[in-house]
């Protein structure tokens, strides 16, 4: 979810469609994720690139090509849509791709950048979602069941003051800086004349890099991204509500798709000529 | 977790035919008599199996039906003899002497809702041989913990148990054919005959426990995401056991789904491998090759990979027509379908002899089986459902709660209430649609979109939002009115001073 508007925004929308990127690379479909944009950069007329969204300096990459499916774009992303999407009070003409159709096995990654405070998460420069009403959104959705494991991400400035209100299990959390502290962006681009990544985000992203669809690298390593020394902000985290150790969980498990899969043994021998049936 | 204690009744028949009544019965025949069980799943949810199980004897016509030659024939005759309602089990026990159960063979199960079973001896083998045979056929400790596999407390359920699909209102069924190399084959797949002659039984049969679609599609060049290794011994390609959960991941992303329903997808894939990578064959864990060349996962569908001969002469024009063996396809497909339900075969001990239930996929008893299942579950989730949308209304006092929301939860409660009743009285039918009522009602009121507490604001934000506002209006106000008063009492008090 990128929740910032405005073209100095630039960095959390290159964020989003990174984070995007490598999970769709490592293997979830388009169909399994909710990308949520508040403003466009691409066609942005202040873009001296039109339909680029570049991520490293000197336009390496660009991260937004022709497969990026946008589910919530410009003006749906709000506090209530968010919410309505993560409990599923959504209304029954929302279509399919627009909806979190999650059951108790799904394991659910988030991960939410923008500006924010201490507590607050500022929406499209005119709302706040507070952490109140995300740890309730998450006990809602533990209720009925609607996530396995969670997995919250949140690149924001204080974002530690987000996690510390849930209460609901199987939930852990990764923020780019504590309470009090400022996260800041990586490197500008002359060329295009923003700012254009988060620096936590950009280290989870050369670390993602490494990971491919088999690979066994688990959470601790993640915790490591980004010392205070690259990152000038702490990153924090919060396992306190996880049932497993995080050694034993894979990055895999949240950032990619590994399906359990069983041998089909058993077959059902059909009768090919059905008397009394008709073909036709 | 919200506390549910359920009662599941069984009637059973046990008819005794001539030769087969054990010498040690307690009571001469007809008897009744009743077997209770707990199936504890968690300190407040817990399911009370009950088996109330009629001793007697033959009828005249059951004792001509069961002279017949084989178990097959006995078993269709004895089915227009029984009052097979859902739920109930008819055991027909045969002498050990008997004829109609082969050598090695204890049990025989038919695609009804009745058995054979080999009296055995004593009465005490007698007992145990049926109450497998009835558990196998209703419910197990397992298959009723599997349900409720939410409520089991991490660590006691095993990993597998929770692959089963869920109770669900509909499931969407589409079948895809993948070929990734159309200037090889042109593969022609007359799947809507299948579907009529081969999935339609199937559906139909399981259409009391839900609304099923079937659609189908093709997809042109879509390749498996794994390369499969070259085996020189037996020249063809190997896809290992490891790699499979790889496959499905990359295909997924071109499937597609219905944008209007919102029913779980089940997807069955035919892949028919390129003429560079053919034959492709799958192995298990052990490196031997899967006689079904298929493999499937939970909650999501099935693949199997079709391979075409090599043409008889090099020389032959290419694209080759293929036309694919509907049969055996559906064969695997409808096995998968079966499997991703938890209907497996394969847990049954080997003396037991199953009677294939043919084109209709499965025997009336597997359905009861899943509607036990289902049934259970669907129960759990309402009482789940409606205790968390409780506890919202606690948190959040001045919610306001519309009158079609209410009606929803009255009718929800009505409707899981009755099912609880009738299961009581071992109506599984009127049961399972009690309770798909209830879910379907107890879904409406919580995802009710107005339910957003969002919209309800806390009250201390009420009053830093009004205070600001009218509290430096309110000042001189006030103070205008204190004035006036004062000034009221003045002059009352004037004209008695001025007297």
């Amino acid at each position: 979810v990128c929740t910032s508007r405005f073209w100095f925004n630039y960095r959390h929308v290159a964020n989003t469609l990174s984070v995007y990127r490598s999970v769709k690379r490592l293997g979830i479909p388009d169909s399994h994720i909710v990308l949520m944009l508040a403003d466009d950069m691409a066609c942005n007329p202040r873009n001296p690139k039109p339909a680029t969204v570049f991520s490293h300096k000197n336009m390496e990459l660009n991260v937004y090509g022709d497969d990026v499916e946008v589910d919530y774009r410009s003006y749906e992303v709000t506090v209530e849509n968010f919410l309505r999407v993560l409990t599923g009070r959504i209304p029954p003409s929302t279509p399919r791709s627009k909806r979190l159709l999650s059951d108790d096995r799904s394991n659910i990654l988030i991960y939410m950048t923008g500006h924010g405070g201490n507590g607050f998460l500022k929406f499209q420069d005119s709302e706040e979602i507070t952490n109140v009403e995300l740890a309730d959104a998450f006990e809602q959705m533990w209720q009925k069941r609607r996530y396995n494991e969670l997995l919250f991400i949140i690149d924001t400035c204080q974002g530690a003051s987000m996690y510390e209100r849930f209460y609901s299990p199987n939930i852990m959390a990764l923020a780019s800086s504590q309470v009090g502290e400022d996260s800041l962006s990586h490197q500008p681009d002359l060329g295009i004349g923003v700012h254009l990544m988060d620096r936590y985000t950009f280290y989870v992203l050369e670390f993602l890099e490494e990971i491919h669809p088999a690979s066994q690298t688990n959470m601790n390593d993640l915790f490591q991204v980004c010392p205070k020394s690259l990152c000038v902000s702490t990153p924090g985290h919060r396992t306190d509500l996880f049932q497993r150790d995080p050694q034993n969980v894979l990055i895999t498990d949240f950032f990619g798709s590994v399906r359990k899969v069983e041998i089909t043994t058993e077959t059902i021998s059909l009768n090919r000529d059905l008397a009394g049936f008709e073909s036709k | 977790t919200a506390p549910v204690q359920v009662q599941l009744v069984v009637p059973v028949a046990v008819v005794f035919s001539p030769g087969s009544v054990p010498g040690d019965l307690p009571r001469p025949l007809p008897f009744r008599d009743v077997q209770e069980m707990e199936i504890s799943v968690n300190l407040r949810t817990s399911v009370t199996s009950r088996y109330e199980m009629v001793f007697r004897g033959t009828t005249a016509q059951e004792e001509a039906a069961l002279a017949a030659a084989t178990a097959r024939e006995a078993d269709a005759a004895l089915h227009l003899l029984q009052d097979s309602s859902m739920g109930s089990l008819t055991m027909y026990v045969v002498p050990d002497t008997s004829f109609l159960l082969p050598q090695g063979i204890s049990v025989y199960v038919g695609k009804h809702r009745s058995a054979l079973v080999r009296a055995g001896g004593s009465l005490a083998a007698l007992h145990a041989r049926l109450q497998q045979v009835t558990q196998a056929m209703s419910f197990t400790a397992t298959s009723i913990a599997a349900a409720l596999s939410d409520r089991v407390p991490n660590g006691h359920l095993s990993p597998d148990a929770r692959r089963n699909l869920k109770s669900s209102l509909g499931y969407e069924i589409t079948f895809s054919l993948l070929n990734p190399d159309p200037k090889s084959h042109a593969v022609d797949w007359d799947i809507e005959d299948a579907v009529n002659r081969y999935v339609k039984p199937v559906v139909d049969k399981l259409s009391l426990v839900a609304n099923f679609s079937v659609d189908s599609q093709i997809l042109y060049y879509a390749v498996l995401g794994v390369t499969p290794r070259y085996d020189k011994e037996s020249s063809s390609f190997l896809l290992s056991a490891h790699s499979l959960p790889h496959v499905i991941n990359p295909v997924e992303a071109r499937l597609g789904s219905s944008a209007a329903s919102l029913y779980p997808v089940l997807n069955f894939l035919l892949y028919v491998p390129e003429r560079s990578h053919s034959p492709l064959y799958i192995q298990d864990k052990d490196g031997a090759p899967v006689s079904t060349n298929a493999f499937h996962s939970p909650r999501w569908g099935g693949i199997m990979v079709y391979n075409v001969e090599a043409p008889a002469s090099p020389q032959a024009s290419l694209p080759l027509h293929v036309d694919v063996d509907m049969a055996r396809v559906m064969g695997v497909f409808l096995a998968q379908l079966r499997l991703l339900f938890g209907l497996s075969r394969e847990e049954l001990p080997p003396e037991f002899l199953l009677e294939s239930p043919g084109n209709e996929g499965l025997a009336d008893w597997e359905l009861d089986h899943l509607l036990w299942a289902h049934t259970v579950e669907n129960i759990a989730t309402v009482s789940t459902t409606l205790t968390s949308l409780a506890q919202l209304l606690d948190k959040i006092g001045n919610i306001v709660i519309k009158d079609d929301v209410a009606s929803e939860v009255y009718r929800a409660v009505a409707s899981v209430q009755s099912a609880v009743a009738k299961l009581a009285v071992g109506h599984l039918h009127s049961a399972f649609q009690a309770s798909k009522e209830a879910v379907t009602s107890s879904e409406r009121a919580f995802f009710d979109p107005s339910l957003l507490h969002l919209l309800y604001f806390p009250d201390d934000q009420k009053f830093a939002i009004y205070i600001p506002l009218f509290l430096p209006m309110a000042v001189p106000i006030l103070l205008s009115l204190a004035k006036i008063v004062r000034e009221t009492r003045q002059r009352k008090k004037e004209p008695t001073k001025m007297d």
